[in-house]
């Protein structure tokens, strides 16, 4: 996996996709390929059984959220290949509620992964056969790794001696969820610089 | 005349000492013959990635060995990795052959958990009571070395935490000595046993190239005829500098894959002795302040140890813009990171890459068309360990 060879992949993939790559880099000598969300089926199928690339294997997809962009949420899907002992990795950017297309023709593995994906961040896939959540709760409400569901949750789980059975209540905290902003520790914590900041537009007003 | 049949649900876990931990099967059987599997999981999430972009990058790294509690420091081990291309600093040499003997301690942990457990789960006793044993030898390596015997959090970007003790390398050796004939006994009781191959022998076979499509890695591939490790294809560390075979089965059924990982121990014994022959003397944390914190005695002398320990401590450091994939051949498979740096104290996004995920996934395929029994001694194969799965 020399810096060599992935350069020669990049041109490569550059050449034979020309106006479907958006952009490609390799840095920390990884190479990164940004694409369409149109294209991504057809880029995959080439990407697995081109002879030069031959990434047989799904290794993982990761959903990134970016709350303040426009195209909120990306996904990479990282690929392996085995024969020329190479990784890529496939980034696409979309809006919040925009469907994107399943892997799981071409690789059966991307069933779980999507779910998964589809779980933390609610993204939807387009012919999935079964897109159901699997790491939450049964029943469970929001997609936790959105950046705006709060660390501490909405819902917590206690046995109850009245009911005899497990019981689920809004969140209670005993004390205020302390996030101690150390990047700037003498301005104090993140909740206490929002209480100065109402002050100070209080006064405003 | 025909008779009607319906077929029967049957729910397998979430508490089942053969599902090895809180997985719950949902099985549709005709008569005993499986005909779907429908794994649920998710009892054990803890949202693991979600709580560590809350966290410094310091104090993530003990979330990782609650993935694989089996072989902790493995899981360590990807995110140091990880951290340290970000940061692109160097590893000192002793922290790298340090790392290697506990990574394969750990692997040599999780090897004989699952082996003898599979055994277990296919009727043999006695392999888990001789292993277990083995491991709690191990364990007290962890707890000399890092101060705990599960939870190690030894692992540092940049090194290890501390300096192993002196007469640690002398005991791992002797136990390097012996321990291969632990492995001669446990054989003896299954290699050739009857039973053991009757119930393991062309069960849960897997092709090489449904081994590809379904993102196996580690031991699952291995067991299929793919010869991949990323000890060897991908090196990190000093295992360039190594000397190991790498165990490729023929069949991928769950007795290659058990032939594999009595091999692997083997070979982990092998890649211990010759770091602990080759154990360079040296730091065992890089010595840029601003990313190691400084000895206890610099503290009392030296004000700018001060404010390192000071800053380490409250802000940690920052990581530089960027994104990067890691990837170690931990025992169970591929054990991946990918984490995202915004530039802050804190990951962006830390996505981790459980290889247990993908080989459970593949149950159905597996099970679809095998006997009721034979459940138990796939799922064993496996080597699902549900901290990892779930997160």
């Amino acid at each position: 996996m020399t810096e060599k060879n992935l350069s020669k992949l990049e041109k490569l993939i550059n050449s034979q996709l020309s106006s479907k790559v958006k952009h490609s880099h390799i840095e920390n000598n990884e190479l990164m390929i940004e694409i369409d969300e149109k294209n991504l089926i057809e880029i995959v199928q080439f990407l697995k059984t081109n002879d030069n690339c031959k990434f047989r294997q799904l290794i993982d997809i990761a959903g990134v959220d970016y709350p303040d962009e426009d195209r909120r949420f990306n996904l990479i899907y990282l690929f392996l290949s085995h024969q020329n002992n190479n990784r890529i990795k496939l980034l696409i950017k979309f809006k919040s509620d925009q469907t994107i297309n399943s892997l799981t023709k071409i690789f059966p593995s991307a069933n779980w992964m999507e779910r998964e994906v589809f779980d933390m961040y609610g993204i939807k896939f387009k012919n999935h056969p079964d897109l159901r959540r699997i790491l939450t709760d049964y029943g469970f409400k929001g997609h936790p790794l959105r950046k705006d569901f709060p660390i501490t949750g909405f819902n917590e789980v206690r046995y109850s001696e009245k009911e005899k059975r497990v019981i689920y209540e809004p969140v209670k905290l005993e004390q205020n969820y302390r996030n101690f902003d150390f990047e700037s520790p003498w301005e104090g914590t993140n909740y206490f610089k929002e209480i100065k900041n109402l002050e100070k537009d209080g006064k405003k007003n | 005349m025909v008779k009607k049949t319906k077929s029967l649900n049957l729910n397998f876990g979430p508490q089942h000492p053969a599902a090895h931990g809180v997985l719950r099967l949902i099985l549709e059987l005709d008569g005993e013959v499986v005909e779907k599997a429908d794994p649920h999981i998710g009892l054990l999430h803890r949202g693991t990635e979600k709580l560590i972009e809350q966290k410094t990058y310091t104090q993530a790294l003990p979330y990782f060995d609650r993935l694989d509690y089996v072989a902790p420091m493995n899981q360590e081990h990807a995110f140091a990795l990880a951290a340290e291309k970000l940061l692109n600093i160097e590893v000192p040499i002793r922290a790298k052959y340090i790392r290697v003997i506990f990574c394969e301690i750990g692997r040599i942990l999780s090897h004989i958990l699952n082996v003898t457990t599979q055994a277990l789960d296919v009727g043999a006793l006695t392999p888990s009571l001789w292993g277990f044993e083995e491991r709690e030898t191990l364990m007290t390596f962890y707890e000399r070395a890092s101060g705990s015997r599960l939870h190690a959090n030894y692992f540092r970007t940049g090194g290890v935490h501390q300096d192993i003790p002196l007469k640690l390398v002398d005991d791992i050796e002797k136990f390097c000595k012996s321990f291969p004939k632990i492995i001669d006994d446990l054989e003896s009781l299954l290699t050739d046993n009857r039973i053991f191959k009757q119930r393991n022998v062309e069960i849960g076979i897997v092709s090489k190239k449904e081994a590809l499509d379904h993102s196996f890695s580690g031991v699952m591939l291995r067991g299929s005829g793919i010869p991949w490790d990323l000890r060897r294809s991908q090196p990190y560390e000093i295992y360039k500098d190594l000397d190991f075979k790498i165990p490729v089965g023929k069949n991928g059924d769950c007795y290659d894959r058990y032939l594999c990982r009595i091999e692997e121990m083997r070979e982990s014994v092998k890649i211990i002795l010759q770091c602990i022959e080759k154990l360079p003397k040296g730091p065992i944390k890089s010595i840029d302040g601003k990313i190691s914190p400084p000895k206890r005695d610099d503290l009392k002398q030296s004000m700018e140890a001060l404010i390192h320990h000071f800053k380490l401590f409250t802000e940690g450091y920052r990581v530089p813009k960027g994104d990067v994939y890691t990837a170690v051949e931990a025992p169970k498979g591929e054990f991946g990171v990918y984490l995202i740096s915004d530039g802050s104290n804190k990951p962006y996004r830390c996505k981790i890459r459980a290889p247990g995920f993908s080989h459970l996934q593949a149950m159905d395929y597996l099970i679809r068309g095998h006997m009721l029994a034979d459940v138990p001694a796939v799922l064993g194969s496996l080597d699902i360990v549900f901290g990892e799965v779930d997160r």
